[in-house]
């Protein structure tokens, strides 16, 4: 049926080039009406890049576009969106301090000076009950959790007419449930004509969402499938170039002494409110602890208490028997515990310097690295080189600065320098996060075998696979509380998703064999 | 063809040195319009000027005794910039180091054996400049007030409360009405070597030096170059920023109060108008031109200094302005900062028409 249909959008031979690399390699593409269209690849295969180029943000080198079958340029986000082209980036683009209703309109040429809001929001709330889009026209952006957020740039495009809707990774910020919600809307646009493109490199998601799949592979477009004649196993393998292990072999964790202890830690968030609510945590030598939870809901507080970043208000830290509460950074250092940071470009690495200066940023406090009072060059060149090699990071040279290194090298970096320097204690926010499938596996790896050398692990993530597939022992976090604690042998990834929306881990319990059973009758 | 900017994927190293020096050569010839306009031959001007300041030993002389100020300023602009910290302070560091040193040369003597005259001296001039410079690093990193307007505001404080010293309580009564305190006794004098040119030099070439070696070979060095490149990154590695940046700040200014010092002992021998001749902007200068490496930054420094005695040159030979060497030194900075470009970016060659990227776009790479 659908060779009867006319494509809505074709992209045909883009290319686009940058310095030392080619992100599209004559990629084409075709999207019709109703349709769903899944982007896969790895980081770094080219989708956001292709959609930038669709957006009006990049400028291809090579390459056409066509629009309901004509020919078109796409010079900037305005021409974008008068053709019908509208973009959700992954870091949203939307003003804290301005209303949701505020936010639609900025930047419409359409709108007059003096905006008629009453009509504004009249329309809005028109689009978002038709879509059940739940959201407050009035309320102000920074009120709004992740999720409405999201649903706020959907509306965003809604309004300004989109039909080729362009999602970038739009599930890495939600829940299991907020995930269902926007399937639920995409689904409604669809029936309507309109058609998205969505960004992944969840394999899971592309079976859900979409009814096409178009794999993408260092810029080169791999294959194009129908989704319902794939599955993941083969999604994987064609994203990746081989078979893919999804879990990784790790035997039973023997844990030991506890070594890191918080109790009813206390701190605020930046802006002054509560972040962590009286949280109290045991990590043994000898296991991984993960952290489950949607974004924004004290994990980065909690990393950053422990690693004295962050003050705490009550409550106390213990690392290894010793009360470490408020103690700043290098004598937390000292302790033993090592960090690999949520933002890495912005707190792991000092991008300007060398990966060999980066390698040794833990290490020069001590002899041999500093001999005499002066850092001795040689000798970090020779510190860095072992690492370099024990780690495998691909750079050209120890003297690369860290910011010419693709983003898994320099979290492998962060890695080599924070592994070697452990103490006892590591803690891991979001390690694999945005890294491609073969990072993502040496820094997994890397973790257990920390954790089989003695170490205690504190791994947060958002990555459920992650925590069930590293972790021993699952903590859900929640608006600053613990949701209760689950063995990851036996978790499963509802209840996880239950608890990650606040519900208790005794409530979830009863709620969730409570449904399991009523499916059984 | 179209041309445009590309990252490069290192840093070019031949950018970093080529860039000062071609910049120098670009001012020369923006300067050389300015003189024709002044209906003056640029090739004549520039010899005169480079006659006047490296020509004869006794003009040398004159170059270093201005070179050894900003020396000194530079140095230790440099330490501040390398921290991101705007430090534009360095007049008034140096005006209040001047101001502490006529302080303890003019009324400490009775008190003080004469050999500790001289060192006591340079000490206190030093803390005073260290004092100037410790304000705006004690509100940046307790209050987090912006530097840049802290440090520039703090040298009017400075210069002015020189000015009401020596034409005010301080000045000399048997001085004419010339606005400068008594001289100071000689046991305060920094002893000169030719000329006016004095101690003070070696003392700003042995900083100069010990500093490289304290900015690139120690620990305290790497912190503040973590500090400057990635405050928040230093942090979480341990790396106490505030203390740092006190410390930095304190050696800092210290090195601008010496700069007072060695001018108001070695030259002036008193406190008087003209203790704030704008070496510490022009050290500004310094520190950029040498991209913040010290050794480099002592050479910059006798350019800087060459520029302008000759430019005092030229006015008595030429009849031009002296300012014209203010206006050379002005005009090496905008080179200085578009050239910075190249040490990151190349230029690309596109052509539109069948949009391929051309293939030979080394050579058009500084």
């Amino acid at each position: 049926m659908e060779t009867e249909k006319k494509p809505i959008l074709e992209m045909r031979g883009i290319t686009k080039r940058f310095p030392g690399v080619v992100a599209n390699d004559h990629v084409d593409l075709e999207l019709f009406p109703g349709e769903v269209l899944a982007l896969l690849g790895e980081n770094g295969a080219g989708k956001t890049s292709l959609m930038n180029v669709l957006a009006g943000l990049y400028r291809p080198d090579e390459g056409a576009i066509f629009i309901r079958g004509e020919k078109v340029q796409i010079d900037s986000p305005r021409d974008a969106m008068n053709l019908g082209v509208g973009m959700v980036h992954q870091n949203f683009m939307v003003v804290d301090t301005m209303t949701v209703a505020e936010n639609i309109i900025l930047g419409l040429k359409e709108v007059s000076v003096i905006p008629d809001m009453g009509k504004i929001c009249e329309r809005i709330r028109e689009i978002s009950s038709h879509y059940n889009l739940k959201v407050d026209p009035n309320a102000y952006i920074w009120q709004l959790g992740v999720g409405e957020q999201q649903r706020v740039e959907i509306l965003k495009q809604i309004y300004r007419g989109a039909e080729i809707l362009i999602l970038d990774e739009p599930t890495a910020v939600l829940t299991p449930q907020e995930s269902d919600e926007l399937n639920n809307i995409l689904r409604q646009m669809t029936s309507e004509g309109k058609a998205a493109v969505f960004i992944t490199h969840k394999m899971e998601e592309v079976i859900a969402f979409s009814d096409w799949v178009r794999v993408l592979q260092h810029g080169k477009l791999v294959t194009v499938k129908r989704t319902a004649e794939t599955n993941p196993q083969e999604l994987a393998r064609l994203m990746v170039g081989r078979e893919v292990l999804f879990r990784i072999d790790k035997t039973p964790a023997e844990p030991k002494d506890v070594i890191l202890e918080l109790e009813n830690v206390e701190a605020n968030d930046e802006k002054g409110m509560p972040a962590l609510k009286g949280f109290s945590l045991q990590v043994r030598q000898g296991e991984i602890v993960g952290i489950a939870g949607v974004a924004g809901n004290g994990q980065r507080e909690l990393t950053e208490v422990i690693t004295g970043l962050h003050p705490v208000l009550d409550g106390s830290i213990k690392i290894n028997g010793k009360d470490m509460t408020n103690r700043s950074p290098l004598a937390i250092i000292r302790s033993g515990v090592s960090h690999i940071p949520s933002d890495r470009i912005a707190m792991g690495v000092v991008g300007d310097m060398s990966v060999a200066s980066n390698l040794v940023m833990k290490g020069y406090r001590r002899e041999p690295i500093t001999h005499g009072g002066l850092l001795d060059p040689r000798r970090i060149l020779d510190f860095a080189r072992r690492l370099i090699d024990t780690f495998k990071i691909a750079t050209p040279t120890p003297e690369t600065h860290v910011k010419f290194l693709s983003g898994g090298n320099i979290q492998k970096t962060i890695l080599a320098r924070e592994i070697d320097s452990c103490g006892g204690v590591l803690v891991a926010a979001y390690p694999s996060r945005g890294l491609d499938v073969g990072a993502t596996e040496a820094v997994r790896n890397e973790m257990v075998r920390q954790r089989d050398k003695g170490s205690g692990v504190l791994l947060v993530s958002e990555d459920l696979d992650e925590l069930l597939s590293v972790a021993d022992k699952i903590v859900v976090m929640f608006e600053g509380q613990s949701m209760g604690e689950l063995n990851s042998t036996n978790a499963d990834v509802e209840m996880l998703g239950l608890m990650m929306s606040g519900v208790s881990k005794k409530k979830a319990e009863k709620e969730y064999y409570g449904s399991d059973h009523a499916t059984g009758v | 063809m179209q041309l445009v900017f590309e990252k490069r994927k290192s840093v070019s190293r031949r950018a970093i040195v080529l860039v000062p020096i071609l910049s120098f050569i670009v001012s020369l010839i923006l300067t050389g319009f300015l003189l024709l306009a002044f209906k003056a031959n640029p090739f004549r001007t520039y010899i005169a000027m480079f006659i006047g300041a490296f020509g004869s030993w006794s003009n040398f002389t004159e170059t270093l005794v201005k070179a050894t100020p900003l020396m000194l300023t530079g140095l230790g602009v440099t330490i501040a910039f390398k921290l991101r910290f705007w430090n534009i302070g360095a007049e008034g560091q140096l005006v209040f180091g001047g101001v502490a040193a006529a302080w303890v040369a003019l009324f400490w003597s009775p008190f003080l054996p004469a050999w500790s005259l001289l060192p006591m001296v340079m000490l206190v001039g030093m803390l005073a400049g260290a004092m100037w410079a410790g304000i705006p690093a004690l509100l940046k990193t307790r209050l987090n007030v912006d530097e840049t307007l802290v440090t520039l505001m703090m040298n009017y404080i400075a210069i002015l409360f020189a000015e009401g010293l020596y034409y005010g309580v301080w000045r000399d009564p048997d001085g004419y009405g010339f606005p400068g305190t008594k001289p100071f006794p000689e046991a305060a004098w920094l002893p000169r070597f030719s000329g006016r040119a004095h101690m003070g030099l070696f003392i700003a070439i042995g900083i100069g030096l010990l500093l490289w070696v304290a900015m690139n070979r120690t620990k305290w060095g790497f912190e503040l170059n973590m500090i400057g490149k990635n405050q928040k990154a230093a942090r979480c590695l341990g790396v106490n920023v505030k203390r740092n940046i006190l410390i930095a700040l304190l050696i800092s200014g210290a090195l601008s109060g010496l700069a007072g010092v060695s001018e108001v002992t070695a030259i002036s021998h008193r406190l008087q108008q003209g203790i704030a001749m704008g070496y510490g902007y022009t050290a500004i200068i310094v520190a950029w031109l040498s991209q913040l490496n010290p050794i480099a930054g002592l050479f910059v420094a006798v350019l800087m200094a060459g520029l302008l005695v000759g430019g005092d040159q030229i006015q008595m030979m030429m009849g031009l302005p002296a300012a014209m060497g203010l206006v050379l030194q002005g005009m090496i900075l905008f080179p200085m900062l578009a050239g910075s470009l190249f040490t990151e970016y190349r230029i690309k060659r596109i052509d539109p028409r069948n949009s391929r990227v051309a293939e030979s776009n080394e050579e058009l790479s500084v």
